[in-house]
């Protein structure tokens, strides 16, 4: 039995454990998983002295209320969220980004995230879960994972190994960019699309469907015709992929998405912009923006070193 | 042996073995696949084949397309060990509760039941892929008069270990998912185990496999 333990009181509408996620998979058709941004997932460890691969509370939407009961722990969120953290008298307004000391009793309330999908609840620890694939990322798909591959509960009662001993307050001053443009590359199966397709892509904006989870983000808009076949000799995926079937309408794959398709790739989102791209939330507008294999290298390069600056001034 | 290798996206290579769907070029793949995942370099960080193409994912942080395009092109898949594919039987059984689709497949196939069953079972079917969702094996070829395509409205709920139909190829359902094929029956083995990580498929691309018919007692027996 652990002395160090957090009770969810209230689960929220998609709330998981995740970690860096699970490679070597694909072959199997089981996908990476993993925190879906993985910038916001990174801080949120560091803000808490966590190892940089730790498991933290992903949250969508509405976040979870939980109680905590043990030893003081440092706990920090991250992403655009609004929060609260109650303590005996008093209840304050959390701030991202910074880190906080609760104590036995104090209650974490994850109002919900603002104009954006996903945010991240680190605690200073090592909680107790377990591992499939090196990983206690939640599939709940496929029912991988930790907690038996299910979304989290209202009731259920989660352990700390171990808490980390470092408890000086950590704060950075990161501000997530919201962008409307989603650089892409063009896919295998561009040439399936007609001329006015090809342009629609290109110079239309669409709208982020309600029907996106962490498999897949479906968007509306002008329809993108194909003069070819609107199906492919099924073949594999990966996450970025933008796939369009018959209907017209593209499909995003993400983290968790099937590892097989059989629809037309038409582009493949940019690595720099699949952070961004997954806190884009239901009626946003998105347009895309071609850019060539040695550009997206590059970019990413840039994103992939302001990261590693921002993660070593916490 | 590899058509043409190109990028897919900035953290994919893309080779592309032609477009026909049939064993020989599928074991192509296979061969390249097994090759690559007993040896690669660093970054690679996962492998999927299918019928005629082979997606190589890496880590942009730790490679880059160049990299392992050129090791891509290096590779002699002909030094390495054949397929080695083992013969499975899968039971399954075809008992009214389990085979939803049988009446439409009767239309569509202008078949009686019996003769789709005689067609479909005791029969080798080769596993090209495994995939989608976790597990499910991608089986081919059924004969020419049993190609049906999918439900125009996909299921939103597909039972666990369904055996289904489509086209030239035949699937199971390792767990409950949404799906559009026509299913014949349902099997009561694991196809898919996530607690045994160094296995959990029973069905491996390069594998033949069998269907062979039990009835409802055995079905309902089988676990016990």
């Amino acid at each position: 039995m652990s002395n160090n333990y957090i009770d969810i009181i209230r689960s929220g509408i998609n709330t998981t454990f995740q970690d860096k996620g699970r490679d070597h998979l694909y072959h199997i058709g089981i996908p990476f998983s993993g925190a879906m941004d993985n910038r916001n997932y990174l801080i949120a460890n560091k803000l808490v002295d966590n190892n940089l691969d730790a498991a933290v509370i992903e949250f969508a939407y509405q976040g979870p209320l939980v109680k905590y009961s043990g030893e003081k722990i440092n706990i920090a969120i991250t992403g655009d969220v609004i929060f609260s953290i109650k303590k005996k008298d008093t209840e304050i307004d959390g701030q991202c980004y910074q880190s906080y000391q609760i104590e036995n009793g104090d209650e974490i309330n994850i109002i919900s995230t603002n104009k954006s999908v996903y945010g991240y609840l680190a605690l200073g620890g090592q909680l107790d879960l377990k591992f499939q694939w090196n990983s206690c990322s939640i599939n709940t798909k496929a029912n991988i994972g930790s907690n038996n591959g299910k979304k989290l509960d209202e009731g259920q009662r989660i352990n700390l190994k171990k808490i980390n001993s470092n408890k000086n307050i950590k704060k950075t001053n990161y501000i997530n960019t919201k962008i409307e443009n989603i650089r892409v590359i063009k896919g295998t199966n561009f040439d399936y699309f007609s001329e006015e397709g090809k342009k629609i892509f290109y110079e239309k904006e669409f709208k982020v469907s309600k029907l996106s989870d962490r498999m897949g983000m479906r968007l509306e808009g002008p329809k993108i015709d194909n003069i070819v076949n609107t199906n492919i000799k099924s073949e594999g995926l990966i996450k970025g992929v933008i796939q369009v079937p018959a209907d017209g309408n593209p499909i995003i794959m993400l983290s968790d998405h099937g590892t097989i398709g059989g629809y037309p790739k038409i582009g493949v989102v940019a690595s720099v912009d699949y952070d961004r791209l997954v806190q884009m939330s239901p009626g946003s507008k998105i347009k895309f923006k071609e850019i060539n294999l040695s550009d997206a290298e590059t970019l990413f390069k840039l994103y992939e070193m302001e990261t590693q600056n921002l993660l070593s001034q916490i | 042996m590899i058509k043409n290798i190109s990028n897919l996206g900035d953290a994919a290579v893309y080779c592309d073995f032609g477009n026909e769907v049939n064993k020989t070029i599928n074991s192509k793949v296979i061969k390249y696949f097994k090759t690559i995942k007993k040896n690669y370099i660093e970054g690679i960080n996962n492998l999927t084949p299918s019928y005629n193409k082979l997606i190589i994912s890496y880590d942009l942080k730790k490679t880059n397309f160049k990299e392992v395009k050129n090791f891509v092109e290096n590779i002699n898949p002909e030094d390495s060990i054949d397929i080695n594919s083992k013969k499975l039987e899968i039971p399954v059984c075809c008992h009214e509760n389990f085979s939803m689709d049988i009446k439409r497949l009767e239309e569509i196939l202008k078949l009686s039941r019996e003769k789709i069953l005689e067609k479909f079972l005791n029969k080798d079917y080769f596993c090209y892929m495994t995939g989608f969702i976790a597990g499910m094996p991608f089986l081919g070829d059924l004969d020419e008069n049993m190609r049906a395509q999918r439900l125009e409205t996909p299921r939103v709920k597909v039972p666990k270990g369904s055996v289904a139909i489509t086209e030239q190829f035949a699937n199971i359902y390792t767990f409950e998912s949404p799906g559009g094929w026509n299913i014949l029956g349902n099997t009561p083995l694991d196809v898919f185990d996530s607690s045994k990580e160094d296995k959990p498929n029973v069905i491996n691309p390069g594998d033949t496999v069998i269907f062979k018919e039990i009835t409802l007692d055995q079905y309902k027996n089988f676990n016990e």
